[in-house]
């Protein structure tokens, strides 16, 4: 039985790593190699790099350090941030990287996720969704890596979630951004929702805090990872803990 | 030790070449039919779809190069599939060093396609790619279609049950990625590389 992902998510801006409180206000964590190894050593089963800064500004994602983290480490990980075509897409996986994910640009074009699936595979091709309640409906929203430049692209949630599948999504990962940074945990109704329209993979992100978050994400919405950043960035949650009080009460770990 | 990657034209070829690197060995990437001759290790690596790596394979003429290859060549992901004699995947003839044909997971209740995060293995017997494993490691697996278990020295489950290590004669394959497994995966790659030409 494939084991559950615990799935660090390092943000990072020209080269740094960064980390903001519901998208604003970026602190830097660190060298990107060096965090990549540790969590490595620690045990995280997958890592992504979000390169928050290439989409709203509409470069492309920078290929010298996702050649540095291949070299580096020997767990898979994702690349996101400003893929917007398939040489992009290439240039990021002949660098090492094992998916790219795409969020704004898939707004930008949809058909982009369907060349992507058709050039790579599906298995390479990660959406990311940045989802927000607006009352009672959950909404998409485009560019949240700047603030100052966020979209609403008039899309609810659970259309894009079915709509990114028929186009060749191997992989979802839906970031509820209401829960983000805040650390009281997982959006567990809008997960399990989206859950149920998802048969490809779907990754949690937005809101851990404590271990118990993680166990209710992965036993009440049924999600194959979950991802999180300020919980590990800080030495808050170690992933070994993590691991084994998860393994401890019946989730499904590589250990 | 001379290592061919063949260029198959897939996605991430670069990390064979890292994993390689970080175990002290060079390796190139190549399509050059002498070359892969030449070496004392050939990977046949891939992540992509059937029908463009066995076009791409085809073009470079490679297919009757790696069908009479004697030295140790290794497989992975896509590589194993095409070992067999054809693919679900776009319909295609493969290379036909192994019989079969590689199907598409069934999937059903529960089970995600693709099959994409860490499994175990089930060794039903033993293989020079074992040494030092105990058996009960996590490898990394990235994939929608499978190759049935006649040939399988170690299977995983999915649902259903499929071939994770094949081998026949000098040919081995893994369907993970033993180039982003960790450790055990490393070992892998060294079990490999340690057998002689």
């Amino acid at each position: 039985m494939v084991a559950v992902r615990i799935i660090p998510c390092l943000d990072v801006r020209d080269g740094r790593v960064v980390k903001g409180v519901r998208f604003r206000n970026h602190r830097d964590m660190g060298d990107i190699v060096a965090l990549a190894e540790r969590y490595r050593d620690a045990g995280a089963d997958e890592l992504v790099f979000y390169d928050i800064t290439a989409s709203p500004q509409k470069r492309s994602v920078d290929v010298e350090w996702v050649e540095r983290v291949a070299a580096a480490i020997d767990i898979p990980f994702c690349v996101a941030g400003g893929i917007r075509d398939v040489a992009t897409a290439r240039a990021v996986l002949h660098a090492g990287a094992d998916k790219i994910s795409v969020n704004s640009p898939a707004l930008e074009r949809p058909d982009l996720v369907t060349e992507l699936a058709d050039a790579f595979g599906s298995q390479c091709v990660v959406v990311g969704i940045d989802s927000i309640r607006d009352g009672d409906e959950l909404r998409v929203r485009q560019y949240t890596g700047d603030p100052d430049n966020m979209v609403d692209p008039r899309r609810d949630t659970a259309s894009w979630v079915d709509e990114v599948q028929r186009l060749g999504a191997g992989e979802i990962v839906l970031n509820c951004m209401d829960a983000d940074g805040v650390r009281t945990g997982y959006d567990i109704d809008q997960l399990a929702a989206m859950r149920k329209r998802c048969r490809v993979p779907l990754i949690a992100s937005g809101g851990a805090g404590a271990p118990e978050h993680f166990l209710e994400v992965f036993q009440q919405a049924d999600v194959d990872g979950a991802l999180a950043a300020t919980v590990f960035h800080s030495g808050q949650i170690a992933i070994p803990d993590l691991k084994a009080w998860l393994s401890d009460h019946d989730v499904q770990v590589r250990v | 030790m001379t290592i061919s990657i063949i260029d198959s034209g897939g996605a991430n070829i670069g990390s064979v070449v890292h994993a390689l690197g970080r175990l002290g060995v060079e390796s190139v990437l190549t399509r050059d039919a002498e070359e892969i001759r030449a070496a004392s290790h050939v990977i046949l690596p891939g992540v992509g779809v059937a029908a463009s790596a066995m076009a791409a394979l085809r073009e470079a003429k490679l297919v009757e190069v790696i069908r009479s290859l004697t030295q140790p060549v290794l497989g992975i992901c896509l590589g194993l599939q095409l070992l067999y004699e054809s693919s679900d995947e776009g319909g295609v003839e493969c290379l036909g060093i192994l019989p079969g044909r590689v199907k598409r997971l069934a999937g059903g209740e529960g089970l995600r396609l693709p099959h994409m995060g860490w499994n175990r293995l089930s060794w039903r017997q033993d293989d020079p790619l074992a040494r030092g494993l105990e058996g009960s490691e996590w490898f990394y697996f990235v994939h929608s279609f499978a190759a049935p278990t006649d040939h399988a020295v170690a299977t995983a489950a999915h649902g259903q049950t499929f071939a994770a290590v094949v081998r026949h004669g000098n040919f081995a394959a893994c369907q993970f990625h033993p180039e982003k497994s960790a450790g055990p995966g490393a070992r892998i790659l060294r079990n490999f590389l340690g057998q002689p030409r």
